[in-house]
């Protein structure tokens, strides 16, 4: 048994109105010091079989494929132990 | 300019750009012979050396890029302008217009005040690469774009077409569009009403997505897209200005369209970096927007106004430059455009098609309280130039002047008489009628009604409309699916206006004049079965590239069907938009031109609606019904045949439909009417019985003498309505005095679709096979 992270960010030069409104919402709360805002997903994986490559691979395929919109989304892989 | 932000603090690390030399027009006219990528933002040679005629030197960096997506087919209409001057207004066919044809949207006169404003767009290619945001930047763009007009955007619509309903790719590009289209426009509080949704082949690839919007006015409000008075400010509003869609309208896409000074070629006034040409939408800035500008023109704080659309700052500041007329001119500091991105060179700046901005003419008098107004809605609002009286739009960046043009030259762009010819194949076409065999009786007919109606055509659309909020705002009368859609306008008077598009590229494809006379007379028809009378048309022209004879000759044969039926019908083209290079390779889509028509209502408490509602009542069928099955739903489905050539036009037949609808629905004669199309009398019958929850009985006899064709011929200039049997006597008088042939072939009853002689299909039956298709295609 292994839990896999898989984080997806908005990729840097995209647009993120939500990461915006985060932002200004700070700043009326008093956090004048945030000085920016990104909005991303984080995803907790359990998968059966040990954690190794082959887990990491199929974990980056259903990525792509479902988890985050590479056309305008990047995202990252990490084990927990 | 009091409280209007000053040049915007901390622009950028200016030491790693200064080391390059930046793309003055000095710069420019020292060094013509510096290599410039022309072909990969889209001009061709000829436009090159033209741009170079123009301004007597080589363009710089910034002027290359305004030109290129000025001169772009998107912006310029250079193939299609030509043809597109046919269908200018004549005559009687002005008489309700306030503005027309160049205008950011034509805007009609509906009485008592009332002024509206309505378009269609294209959003498809971005619907294609990216079909959420590209869905929601489509909708975003044509509610600016009535906006600019001065009006309070009040409904979408979205006329839809996609590749086959059970491709793989399909199932990627619809949901998205739908959630991208639900997802703005819920978000913003405008209710569809409307619109289409259709499936084909030829549109693998090149999904359509033209979205309409319709805002209302009084007449007062009129704004114009022009920059006048010398002094007054040019205030650039809304979201700032990022690296999104940059190049969106020209064709690079995915070039890296300038190196550096290193290697001769022109360096940092090009555009640095390989750039996102997803754009992402924002609708409660978009929301923020409207108010805002609502709130100023109300206060009559603007001068000129104008949307950002594709081309952005670009398009905007030369339009409204050009727009002011020979002597009129404006100077723009890009320096002071506030930037999401501090990294973006003036190239990117003038052709980034970031989402929710506007430019506005303010007088200095009045900045004070432009400011004010924009501050209270918490829109970003900014002066970055001034009007000026020499006739040239100069832009400045880091102490140079990178662009000095004459500003009509950007805008008004090159026009091209593209070479036409009528494909060789369309007579083969013509002649392969569809001579397969047809289902003589009974069970094969049952069958084939069963096959139309559970096909992704013709199926239930509320998988795709129930994600849409048809009746946010209180005003929606008629909605999705209906023939039209219906909002009130006044609640007092009850004064209304009614919409409704229309587009087969099967028809097109097989005779492009006719094909668009017959979207233009279902779109009309669509409108008149609510009650209204149509009075307006706008336009969205879908066809494949340009540089292919044969779609060239099919883009003429249409807008010359356009006019010619408008003319005929006696109402204008208000405006509209042309999308060409839909194809993929060789393979072009159907030509598609999408018609959207406007009515107005004089009451809206008199509409009509599709659904058979009364037991008892008598069931009509309005116009002739011929053997007509060119290009028909029922040889697409049952066969995936396409040939032949398409029902007949008649359109003073129409009219005279039309008119009888509004009358005897203002006279409350009328218990339904529904429109006959895709599928004929067969489908009618079925979405009347299911809208109204009430079976019917039928005698084909008195339609045609075959009962096939009675049922699935798809003859134009035809509805199915029903009357109380009180007043069937009244309506018949007044079918026959407006000329209009009526067969009266059966009656609301039962809880099953009843063919006397041949088949019988209950309601249930009915339902699960219409409403089960496009749950089980897209969960």
């Amino acid at each position: 048994m292994a839990r896999v992270i898989v984080d997806v960010m908005l990729k840097s030069e995209i647009h993120d109105p939500q990461g915006e409104a985060v932002l200004s919402a700070s700043h009326r709360l008093g956090f004048g010091n945030v000085t920016g805002v990104r909005q991303g997903k984080r995803f907790e994986l359990d998968i059966d079989g040990p954690a190794g490559d082959a887990a990491l691979a199929r974990a980056e395929e259903l990525a792509r494929e479902l988890l985050a919109n590479p056309v305008i989304e990047e995202f990252s892989l990490s084990f927990v132990e | 300019m009091d409280g209007l932000s000053e040049a915007r603090k901390g622009i950028a690390p200016r030491g790693a750009l200064e080391a390059r030399n930046t793309d003055t027009v000095e710069f420019a006219a020292a060094t013509p012979e510096a290599e410039q990528p022309f072909k990969e933002l889209g001009l061709t040679e000829d436009e090159y050396a033209k741009i170079r005629q123009i301004l007597g030197r080589r363009p710089t960096a910034a002027e290359l890029a305004l030109y290129s997506v000025m001169w772009s087919e998107h912006c310029s209409y250079k193939s299609s302008k030509v043809h597109l001057r046919n269908l200018a207004p004549r005559g009687a066919q002005t008489d309700k217009l306030l503005a027309g044809i160049g205008a950011n949207a034509g805007v009609v006169d509906i009485g008592q005040g009332y002024a509206v404003t309505f378009k269609i767009e294209s959003h498809n290619h971005p619907s294609f690469v990216e079909p959420h945001q590209g869905a929601a930047t489509g909708v975003g763009g044509i509610v600016r774009d009535i906006l600019a007009m001065g009006a309070r955007p009040v409904a979408v619509m979205d006329a839809l077409r996609f590749g086959p309903a059970d491709a793989h790719d399909t199932a990627r590009v619809l949901p998205g569009v739908v959630s991208g289209i639900s997802f703005y426009g819920n978000c913003l509080g405008l209710p569809n009403i409307g619109g289409e949704l259709s499936f084909d082949p030829c549109y693998a690839g090149n999904p359509l997505v033209n979205a309409l919007c319709v805002g209302v006015m009084r007449h007062a409000d009129l704004k114009a897209a022009v920059a006048s008075g010398l002094g007054n400010k040019v205030v650039l509003f809304g979201s700032r200005t990022g690296p999104d869609g940059v190049g969106g309208a020209s064709v690079l896409a995915s070039s890296t369209f300038a190196g550096d000074a290193e290697d001769g070629s022109v360096g940092s006034g090009g555009a640095a970096a390989k750039r996102p040409s997803v754009q992402v939408g924002d609708p409660f800035m978009e929301k923020l927007l409207i108010e805002c500008c609502l709130e100023l023109f109300a206060g009559d704080l603007v001068e000129g106004i104008q949307d950002l659309g594709a081309a952005g700052v670009a398009c905007a500041t030369t339009e409204l430059a050009a727009g002011g007329g020979a002597q009129v001119g404006m100077r723009v500091d890009l320096d002071l455009v506030p930037l999401r991105d501090p990294s973006l060179t003036p190239a990117e700046i003038l052709m980034s098609e970031s989402q929710e901005r506007m430019m506005a003419i303010v007088t200095p008098g009045k900045a004070g309280e432009f400011a004010a107004v924009c501050a209270k809605w918490d829109v970003e609002a900014t002066v970055i130039g001034e009007v000026t009286g020499d006739g040239v739009l100069t832009m400045t960046w880091r102490g140079g002047t990178v662009v000095s043009i004459p500003p009509e030259t950007a805008a008004d762009g090159p026009v091209y008489s593209r070479p036409l010819a009528r494909p060789a194949a369309q007579d083969e076409l013509a002649a392969d009628g569809p001579a397969m065999p047809r289902p003589g009786d009974g069970a094969p007919l049952r069958q084939a009604l069963l096959a139309l109606l559970g096909s992704a055509d013709l199926a239930d659309k509320a998988w795709v409309t129930q994600q849409y909020d048809a009746i946010v705002r209180g005003n929606t009368v008629l909605a999705m699916p209906e023939d039209g859609g219906l909002l009130r306008v006044d609640e007092d008077t009850h004064l209304g206006i009614a919409l409704a598009t229309d587009g087969n590229g099967r028809y097109c494809r097989l005779d492009p004049y006719l094909g668009t006379q017959l979207a233009l007379a279902e779109a009309y028809r669509n409108v008149a079965m609510t009650g209204a009378r149509p009075m307006a048309v706008t336009n969205c022209l879908n066809f494949g590239s340009p540089e292919d004879p044969g779609v060239m000759w099919q883009l003429a044969e249409a807008v010359r069907g356009l006019a010619d039926g408008c003319a005929t019908l006696g109402i204008p083209v208000t405006g509209g938009n042309v999308s060409l290079y839909n194809q993929t390779g060789q393979m072009a889509i159907h030509p598609t031109p999408v018609i959207g028509v406007l009515g107005v209502h004089d009451d809206v408490r008199r509409r009509v609606s599709a659904g058979f509602g009364a037991n008892e009542a008598t069931i009509i069928v309005l116009g002739e019904t011929r053997d007509e099955l060119g290009g028909s739903a029922w040889a697409h489905v049952a066969h995936g045949h396409l040939g032949g050539i398409p029902p007949a036009v008649d359109l003073a037949a129409e009219q005279r439909l039309a008119g009888l609808i509004a009358v005897a629905a203002a006279a409350g004669l009328l218990a339904s009417a529904h429109d006959l199309s895709d599928g004929g009398l067969a489908i009618a019958l079925a979405e009347s019985c299911l809208r109204g929850g009430n079976g019917c009985s039928i005698d084909l006899d008195d339609v045609s003498p075959q009962a096939f064709t009675a049922l699935f011929s798809e003859s134009a200039g035809r509805a199915v309505v029903t009357v109380r049997p009180e007043q069937a006597a009244e309506f018949a008088a007044l079918a026959h005095s407006h000329g209009v042939p009526a067969a009266a072939i059966g009656t609301v009853t039962g809880d099953s679709l009843q063919v006397n002689g041949q088949f019988d299909i209950p309601l249930d039956e009915l339902a699960a096979v219409w409403q089960g298709t496009l749950p089980a295609l897209f969960g």
